[in-house]
């Protein structure tokens, strides 16, 4: 259904139109001459100024890998987080673990881990599907560099990045 | 041969040629740098940003302890701006037709820079006189050639060879045509009071009988003045609006009109021929201020200051080098057009832009016929006033 939208009746000081200008004219100088005499609250200046400290706890800056308490790495190279990755950041070469090792229950670990931080759109899935608690998103936003190479987060930079995560994850537990 | 090249005056070729190279590269052109600077500070500033606050002088590349960041900053980015324009890709789409595209952006810039001949910046300077172009037609000059300005634009929309900017360019021929004529009439009430259009006789004027649209700062005020300060001002309001709509400025930048066809008539041009649109449109703009200045606000003329040859003002200014005051003319001169420029941005800043049949409106069935109704009531205070 077709509607009308009511014009609203000009006094004849809007219709002659001046003084609206005049009137919108003082409204930008105030806003103007506070800003120049620095009565207007400046939020924040970026680069000097970071709002870091008053980060939420869930918020999704980049990927990274952690190691836990012991500096073993949680990641099993299940490739989950490969295969939900939206725009495909996530490279992962699994390698196994040799049988003589302590750890040879756990069977696998990556061999090299890429995330391309030109791809990666921060949605948090490969947090969200890791079954080993390997994978958070950081708060780390300010992700640069001057090449595309740069911008691949190899294993070693997403493991500086992620640093150690306390808490139990079962695999490393001998009885299961 | 050799007694044609004697007769030439050299002293004035010499001069006027100082002149201009002065004018236009010393002036305007950082003028207009500076001018988008302001205009994105005021922007800023208006809508509670801070606008660029951060480019310096990089004097550590000369071997300096820090980079030069002057009071507020960001005063090297026209600077920056200038060369990144410089340097960026000049890009001519295949689709266009490159005669007209590659003449168009210079047109639009040249128009507006010829107008600046006939402006007296300054009254003189050691006795040279501070107008290159000491001309008895200087607003009729001005009227012709900066209307020539819209050929730029209509031949940039033109040959583009592509829908917004050809919009454009038909928007802006249209526009110009409906202010073309309340810009030429409205001035028509200054010159019956005025009784010439020569430029620096008109400063002149206003120096001995105050300035037009403050006619008291002669230090005094007859009945006549007063009377003759309405049409004035009448005519200052449509002057100053018709200026807007002649530099494509909002609340009248429909050639433009960033929301509606891109950016308009200079939709397919990058790089310093974009620049060149860019610069012409605020060259106009001080051209246009300039015009305005010299016309209602006096041009150079303070009151208490005397002028290049230490005539006039206070006695005891008399004492300081006539030089000094020739510099203080020509700085007053700028100071009032930058106060003009301050103005044009301010307004940009505050009003929307306006559709385009009110455009029209505006121009074909208010402005001309205020306009003309404004000539007769001058003419007929100048007939009851014949002194």
């Amino acid at each position: 259904m077709a509607y009308t939208v009511p014009r609203p009746k000009l006094t004849l000081a809007e219709k002659f139109y001046l003084p609206q200008v005049v009137a919108g004219l003082l409204i930008t100088w105030k806003h103007f001459k506070n800003m120049l005499l620095g009565r207007t609250k400046i939020i924040m200046q970026y680069p000097e100024e970071k709002w870091d400290a008053s980060m939420p706890s869930y918020y999704r800056g980049a990927p990274t890998l952690v190691r836990d308490e012991h500096g073993r790495e949680r990641c099993v190279a299940c490739q989950l987080c490969e295969f939900i990755c939206p725009p495909r950041a996530i490279r992962i070469k699994p390698g196994e673990i040799p049988p003589a090792s302590k750890w040879a229950k756990v069977e696998k670990y990556p061999e090299e881990f890429d995330i391309d931080m030109i791809r990666c759109i921060y949605c948090g899935l490969c947090e969200e599907v890791c079954p080993e608690q390997a994978i958070f998103l950081r708060k780390d936003y300010a992700i640069t560099g001057l090449s595309r190479s740069e911008m691949i987060h190899n294993k070693a930079k997403l493991y500086e990045l992620g640093g150690v995560m306390d808490g139990v994850v079962n695999k490393w537990n001998p009885k299961k | 041969m050799m007694n044609a090249l004697a007769s030439l005056d050299w002293f004035l070729i010499a001069t006027s040629l100082a002149k201009t190279v002065f004018l236009l590269f010393l002036v305007v052109l950082p003028m207009v740098s500076y001018t988008v600077y302001a205009e994105r500070r005021v922007s800023a500033l208006i809508q509670d940003r801070l606008g660029p606050n951060r480019v310096g002088f990089p004097t550590t590349l000369l071997g300096l302890k820090t980079d030069i960041s002057p009071f507020l900053g960001g005063l090297g980015q026209p600077i920056a701006d200038a060369v990144k324009l410089l340097l960026k890709e000049d890009f001519t789409p295949a689709h266009v037709k490159k005669f007209y595209y590659w003449i168009a952006p210079g047109l639009g810039i040249a128009a507006v820079i010829v107008t600046l001949a006939v402006i007296p910046f300054g009254s003189s300077f050691l006795g040279v006189p501070m107008v290159i172009a000491n001309v008895n037609v200087g607003p009729l000059f001005i009227f012709a050639i900066s209307s020539l300005s819209v050929y730029g634009i209509v031949l940039a929309g033109w040959s583009a060879n592509s829908k917004y900017p050809f919009l454009g360019g038909i928007r802006s021929s249209s526009q110009m045509i409906s202010y073309e004529l309340a810009l030429g009439l409205s001035v028509v009430p200054l010159f019956l009071i005025l009784g010439r259009l020569n430029l620096p006789e008109i400063v002149q004027y206003q120096v001995k009988n105050g300035w037009l649209l403050l006619p008291f700062t002669d230090g005094k005020l007859t009945l006549k003045e007063v009377l003759l300060w309405i049409p004035v001002f009448i005519s200052f309001v449509i002057f100053t609006i018709s200026l807007f709509a002649e530099t494509n400025r909002l609340p009248f930048d429909l050639p433009e009109c960033e929301t509606e066809l891109v950016a308009g008539y200079h939709t397919e041009y990058s790089s310093m021929k974009f620049a060149l649109f860019f610069l012409g449109e605020y060259a106009a703009m001080i051209a246009g201020s300039s015009l305005v200045v010299t016309m209602f606000l006096g041009g150079w003329h303070l009151p208490f200051i005397p002028d290049g040859a230490n005539q006039g003002g206070l006695d005891f200014l008399h004492a300081v080098p006539a030089w000094i005051w020739g510099i203080v003319n020509i700085t007053v001169f700028f100071g009032k057009v930058a106060a003009l420029l301050f103005f044009f941005i301010w307004v940009r800043w505050t009003l929307p832009r306006f559709r385009y049949d009110q455009l029209m409106r505006l121009g074909w069935i208010y402005f001309f016929e205020i306009a003309f109704i404004n000539v007769i009531l001058t003419a007929g205070i100048l007939a009851f006033f014949p002194n």
